[in-house]
C-alpha cells in the first residue's frame, strides 16, 4: 500500500477565527439580508426619538384613530399620537430587552457550559442536573410570577427570562466544549503547562464562538417575542411608554372598530425584526456546522 | 428528576413570596393595607411564626391536598376558581395541539419528501410564521376572521361544546401558528436528513418499494426528533395560551393568571403557577417516555443529554 | 453448468454527478466484466472510483447523475430496468457495504431487517421468513439465531453485524454479490473471520463477487482476477497470482512496492509521491498517473493512454509494452504461462468460453501459444 497520507497536522492546531465580514458573507443572500434589516432596526432604536417626526408621547385625542396623511405617513393611535413616531421611539425598548436577556444568558451559559465541560466528571453531574431541574420553568411564567411579586417592568421581566433560557444555552454549549475539550490541541496545550482558565478563554471559547453567537441570534428572537407578549400583557414596559407590544395592546380596539392600522403595524415592526433575527441565527447555524470540525 | 424538577419548582414559587419588597404579610396582602383580624388569619393560614422551610411544607402539603388557599381579591378558594377555568385553558392547548401535530408534521413530511416549488414555499412562509408571536397572530386572526369575514366571533368561551369549538379556533390557531412553523421545519429537516442515510440506501440496494422505503426507514426515523420538538411546543403551549386567551377575552387559566398578577393576588398567582407548571413538567415527562419507546437505543432519562 | 456469456458487464460505463451545481465525472470508460461463480476484486485508494463502479450496477447513484456507457446482467441492460423488473434484479444482485452500523436501520429489529425483503418481494410468510433467516445467520457462524433476531443492532457487535448484513444479503439467493470494502471497518482478527465466511460461502453457493477494497493483497488472495482503478478509471486487471509477480502497471506496482514487507529492509518506505486524484480533478488527454509515475515519458503527457491486453491482462498504459516484465517486484518469470490457464476461463485463460476481456475485446490467444503481447496499435483503443 502506498503511504502518502501526511500526519494529521490540521488536528494539533485551533481553528483559524474568521472576519465578521467573511462570516456574513458565508451566510448567503439572505442572511445578508436580514443583517441589513437588524443594522436598520438597530439603527432606530438607538435613533429612534431623534429622527421621529413628532413627539411620540403627545397626544390629542381629537385626531385619535385618524388614518394616514402626507404630514402623518401611518396616522394616529388611539390616544391621538402620531403613529410613525412612537413605532421609531418603541424600538428602543422593543430592543434593549432581548438584549439583556441575550447578554445574561450568553454570558451565564458559556461560563457554565465551558466550567462543566472542563472539569467534567462530579462538577459536570451536578451542574447538568441543575440545569435540567431549572429547566421545568417556562421563561413566560416565571416573568409573569415575577411581574406579580416585583411589580410589572422590563428588567425583571428580563431579568426572570434570562435566568429561564439559562439552562437551556448552557446545554447546548456544553456539548460543543466538550468536543472541543477533546481536541487533540487541547491536549498539546495542557501538557506544554498552559493554564486552564487561559486555554479555556483563548482556545475553546473563540473556537466555540461561531456556535455562540448563532445561539445568541436566535435567542434574540425569542426573547424579544416573549418580552413584546409579555407588554403586551400588561406586565412588562408600561404603558405610556413606547413599546411595540404595548402598542397592540393600546391599540386592539381599532382591530374591533375598523381601523386596524396602529395595532397591525406594531405587530408588523415586530415580526420583521424576529425573522430577521431568526434567518440570520438559522443561517450562522449553517456556518458554525460547517466550518467546524 | 421529575419529582426533583417539581419539588425545585414549587420552591420557587413558594419562596418569590418572600423576595417580594416589604414583609411577608404586605406581599400577601397585595400592598393592601388589611385588619387586623385579616392578619391574623393570614398569619394562621400561612404559618407564619413557623421556620420558614415548615411553612413551605406546609404550603406544599396542602397544595398537594387541593388546598390552594384563599384569593385576596375574590375571596374564595383558589382551587376553586382554578377549577371552573381549567378546561378553558385545556381545551385552547389541546384544540392547538392537534393542529401543530397534524398540520405541522404533515407539511414537514410532504416537503421533506418533495423537493421543488412546494417545499421553498413551506420553507418560505413558515420562516415568517415561525416569527410571529401569538398576540399578534391573534390581532391578525380577528381582524380577518372575525371583522372583516365574520366566519367567527371575536371574544368570548361561547355556550355549548359546538359553539366552544367556533369560539375557541381562531384563539387555537393564533396559539398554534409559530409553533405549527418550527415543527414543520424541524420536521422536513428531518425527513431530509434521514432520506439521506446509508441505511435507506441499503433498503432500496435491496429492491424494497419506495412507499414501504419511505414508511418504514425514512419516516419511522425520522419520528425521533419529531417527537422532541413536538412535545417541547407542546409544553410551551401551555404558558403562551395566557397570552392567546388575553387577545381573546377567554376566560382561562392563563388570562386570570395575568389578572392576579396585576392585581398582585399572590395566593392565586401561586396556586396557578403550580398547576401550570406541573403540567409542563408532567408533558415533558410524557415526551421522555414517548422518545425511549421510540428510540430503542436510549434509555429514559436519556433525552436531556 | 455455466451460461454462455459472462454474468455481469460492465462496458464504457462513464458517470457525471450533480456536485453543488457543477457537473464532476467520476467514472471514465470503465470496462469490466465477471462470470458466474468468479471472484473480482477491484481496488484503488480514496476517489479512485470503485465504490461508485459498484453503485452504478446496483442502481444506487443519487440523484442527478448522468450516466452512459451499458451494464449487461445476465444479458439485459440495467439501466434501462423498471419496476417489477428493476426489483427483481435487486433479488439477484446482492451488495453489502463497508460500515455495517451505519447501514442497518437502528431502530428496527434485527429479524425485521433480514426478512422484509422476504416478506415484501417474495411474499414469503413471517415464520417461514424468519427459519429461513436463522438458517441464514447459522451459515455465517452465528448461532443462537432465534435470539438475534431479537435484538437491535446496537447489541451486535460490528463484526456480528456485519456477518448479518452478509447473511441478510444471501436470504435472496443472489447470483452476484457486490462487496463494498466490507472489512475495511472491522479490526483485523473480525477481518479475517469475516473474509473467510465470505470465501466459503462463495465456493459452496458458486456465488459471483465483486470485491471491492484499497488493500491489494485482501483483494490478490480472495479472486481470482483483480482490477486495479485510479481516477475513475481502470488501469490494469490481471489475473491475482499474477498481479505482484508480474504487474503491467506502473501505479499497481507502486502500490504493491510501497506495502511494508518484512522480507525486505530498506532506509525508508517506498511512497508514490504525490496523491491520488479523483476523476474530476484528473486531465483528459494524458495519463493521469504520469505526475506521479517514474517510468513517465512525454508521450505519456500527449494523449489518453489506450488499453493494451497483454498476457491476457490489460494495461491502460502509453508505455505497457515497452515496460512488460520490468514492473514486478520479484522480476519476471516464465510462470506466466501457465498462470494462464486459469480454472474459470478469465480472461485471457484457456478455458472453454470465449473471453469477453475488459477491453471489449473478443478472443484471447490459444493457450498453448507463449504469451505475446499485442502491438499497441491493433486492439488499442483511442480514447476520447
Amino acid at each position: 500500500m502506498s503511504i502518502t497520507a501526511a500526519l494529521p497536522v490540521g488536528d494539533l492546531a485551533p481553528a483559524k477565527r474568521s472576519s465578521v465580514l467573511g462570516t456574513l458573507r458565508a451566510t448567503g443572500p439572505a442572511g445578508m439580508a436580514s443583517a441589513v434589516v437588524i443594522g436598520a432596526a438597530t439603527f432606530v432604536a438607538v435613533f429612534g426619538v431623534v429622527i421621529a417626526p413628532y413627539d411620540p408621547n403627545l397626544g390629542n385625542l381629537t385626531q385619535a384613530w385618524l388614518g394616514p396623511s402626507a404630514s402623518h405617513l401611518l396616522g394616529f393611535d388611539a390616544q391621538g399620537r402620531d403613529l410613525l413616531s412612537r413605532l421609531l421611539a418603541g424600538a428602543w425598548t422593543s430592543m434593549l430587552g432581548p438584549l439583556l436577556v441575550v447578554g445574561i444568558c450568553i454570558g451565564a451559559g458559556t461560563a457554565l457550559a465551558v466550567l462543566a465541560a472542563w472539569r467534567g466528571g462530579a462538577l459536570d453531574t451536578v451542574v447538568s442536573s441543575g440545569l435540567n431541574v431549572v429547566f421545568a420553568f417556562p421563561g413566560i411564567l416565571l416573568a409573569i410570577l415575577a411581574a406579580a411579586i416585583f411589580g410589572a417592568g422590563l428588567i425583571a421581566a428580563s431579568l426572570a427570562l434570562a435566568i429561564a433560557y439559562t439552562p437551556y444555552v448552557a446545554r447546548v454549549l456544553r456539548g460543543a466544549a466538550l468536543r472541543e475539550r477533546g481536541q487533540q490541541y487541547v491536549a498539546a496545550l495542557e501538557v506544554q503547562g498552559v493554564s486552564a482558565l487561559r486555554i479555556c478563554i483563548r482556545h475553546i471559547v473563540p473556537n466555540i464562538a461561531p456556535l455562540i453567537v448563532a445561539q445568541a441570534t436566535i435567542l434574540f428572537g425569542y426573547a424579544m417575542v416573549t418580552l413584546a407578549a409579555i407588554s403586551f400583557l400588561g406586565l412588562g414596559v408600561q404603558p405610556p411608554a413606547p413599546n411595540w407590544g404595548v402598542m397592540v395592546s393600546e391599540n386592539q380596539q381599532g382591530i374591533l372598530q375598523g381601523t386596524p392600522l396602529p395595532a397591525l403595524a406594531a405587530g408588523a415592526a415586530i415580526v420583521v425584526v424576529v425573522v430577521a433575527f431568526n434567518v440570520l441565527g438559522e443561517r450562522l447555524f449553517e456556518v458554525a456546522r460547517r466550518g467546524g470540525r | 428528576m421529575l419529582v426533583a424538577s417539581l419539588l425545585v419548582a414549587s420552591f420557587v414559587i413558594f419562596g418569590a413570596v418572600y423576595l417580594a419588597p416589604g414583609n411577608v404579610i404586605s406581599a400577601l396582602g397585595g400592598g393592601r393595607s388589611l385588619p387586623a383580624s385579616s392578619v391574623k388569619v393570614l398569619e394562621a393560614r400561612y404559618h407564619l411564626n413557623a421556620p420558614f422551610l415548615a411553612q413551605y411544607w406546609y404550603w406544599l402539603t396542602n397544595a398537594l391536598h387541593g388546598n390552594l388557599g384563599i384569593s385576596i381579591t375574590l375571596r374564595e378558594n383558589v382551587s376553586t376558581l382554578i377549577a371552573s377555568r381549567i378546561w378553558t385553558t385545556a381545551g385552547l392547548v389541546l384544540y392547538a395541539s392537534i393542529l401543530i401535530l397534524l398540520f405541522g408534521i404533515g407539511l414537514g413530511v410532504v416537503s421533506g419528501l418533495r423537493p421543488g416549488l412546494f417545499d421553498t414555499g413551506t420553507l418560505v412562509v413558515s420562516a415568517v410564521s415561525a416569527a410571529i408571536p401569538a398576540f399578534v397572530a391573534a390581532i391578525v386572526l380577528i381582524f380577518l376572521f372575525a371583522v372583516k369575514l365574520t366566519w367567527f366571533p371575536a371574544v368570548g368561551n361561547g355556550t355549548d361544546l359546538l359553539d366552544n369549538v367556533r369560539h375557541f379556533t381562531l384563539p387555537a390557531i393564533a396559539l398554534a401558528i409559530s409553533s405549527l412553523a418550527v415543527v414543520a421545519r424541524v420536521t422536513r429537516a428531518a425527513v431530509r436528513e434521514e432520506s439521506q442515510r446509508e441505511h435507506v440506501q441499503t433498503a432500496r440496494s435491496r429492491g424494497i418499494p419506495p412507499r414501504q422505503l419511505i414508511r418504514r426507514h425514512i419516516l419511522r426515523n425520522a419520528a425521533i426528533p419529531v417527537t422532541t420538538i413536538s412535545g417541547i411546543t407542546v409544553a410551551s403551549l401551555i404558558a403562551v395560551a395566557a397570552v392567546v386567551e388575553v387577545a381573546f377575552g377567554l376566560n382561562g387559566l392563563g388570562a386570570y393568571l395575568v389578572q392576579s398578577a396585576q392585581d398582585k393576588d399572590l395566593a392565586v398567582v401561586q396556586g396557578i403557577s403550580l398547576v401550570l407548571v406541573t403540567a409542563f413538567v408532567v408533558v415533558n415527562v410524557l415526551v421522555d417516555v414517548l422518545y425511549a419507546v421510540i428510540d430503542p437505543r436510549v434509555t429514559l432519562g436519556a433525552r436531556a443529554q | 453448468m455455466t451460461n454462455a456469456g459472462p454474468l455481469l458487464e460492465v462496458d464504457g460505463l462513464s458517470v457525471h454527478l450533480r456536485v453543488e451545481g457543477n457537473e464532476r465525472p467520476v467514472l471514465r470508460d470503465v470496462s469490466l466484466s465477471i462470470s458466474h461463480g468468479e471472484a473480482l476484486g477491484l481496488v484503488g485508494e480514496s476517489g479512485s472510483g470503485k465504490s461508485m463502479t459498484a453503485r452504478a450496477i446496483d442502481r444506487l447513484l443519487p440523484d442527478g447523475a448522468r450516466v452512459e456507457g451499458s451494464i449487461r446482467f445476465d444479458g439485459a441492460e440495467v439501466g434501462a430496468l423498471s419496476g417489477g423488473d428493476l426489483r427483481r434484479y435487486r433479488l439477484r444482485v446482492a451488495m453489502i457495504f463497508q460500515d455495517p452500523r451505519a447501514h442497518v436501520n437502528p431502530v428496527r429489529r434485527i429479524g425485521d431487517f433480514m426478512t422484509e425483503v422476504l416478506r415484501t418481494s417474495l411474499r414469503v410468510p413471517r415464520r417461514e421468513a424468519g427459519r429461513r433467516a436463522v438458517e441464514a445467520l447459522a451459515e455465517v457462524g452465528i448461532a443462537d439465531g432465534g435470539r438475534r433476531l431479537d435484538q437491535y443492532p446496537h447489541e451486535l457487535s460490528g463484526g456480528l453485524l456485519q456477518r448479518v448484513m452478509i447473511a441478510a444479503a444471501l436470504l435472496t439467493e443472489p447470483d452476484l454479490l457486490l462487496a463494498d470494502e466490507p472489512t475495511t471497518a472491522l479490526d483485523v482478527t473480525t477481518q479475517a473471520e469475516v473474509m473467510a465466511i465470505l470465501d466459503e460461502l462463495r465456493s459452496r453457493l458458486g456465488l459471483a463477487l465483486l470485491f471491492i477494497t484499497h488493500n491489494l493483497e485482501l483483494a490478490a488472495a480472495v479472486c481470482d482476477r483483480t482490477a486495479v482503478m485510479y481516477a475513475g478509471q481502470i488501469v490494469e486487471v490481471r489475473l491475482s497470482s499474477l498481479l505482484h509477480a508480474d504487474p503491467l502497471h506502473p501505479y499497481t506496482a507502486a502500490l504493491a512496492a510501497a506495502r511494508p514487507d518484512v522480507d525486505r529492509s530498506s532506509a525508508r518506505l517506498r511512497a508514490i509521491p504525490g496523491r491520488p486524484l479523483s476523476s474530476f480533478e484528473a486531465p483528459q488527454n494524458e495519463c493521469a498517473f504520469a505526475p506521479r509515475c517514474e517510468y513517465a515519458r512525454r508521450p505519456c503527457t500527449e494523449a489518453s493512454p489506450p488499453i493494451v491486453r497483454i498476457d491476457g491482462g490489460l494495461s491502460r498504459c502509453t508505455r505497457a509494452m515497452e515496460l512488460r516484465g520490468t514492473l514486478g517486484v520479484a522480476g519476471h518469470t516464465e510462470a506466466t504461462s501457465q498462470g494462464e490457464v486459469g480454472p474459470l476461463g478469465a480472461a485471457g485463460g484457456g478455458a472453454d468460453e470465449p473471453t469477453v476481456g475488459p477491453g471489449g475485446q473478443l478472443g484471447a490467444p490459444p493457450p498453448s501459444a507463449p504469451p505475446t503481447g499485442r502491438p499497441a496499435g491493433t486492439l488499442a483503443r483511442s480514447e476520447g
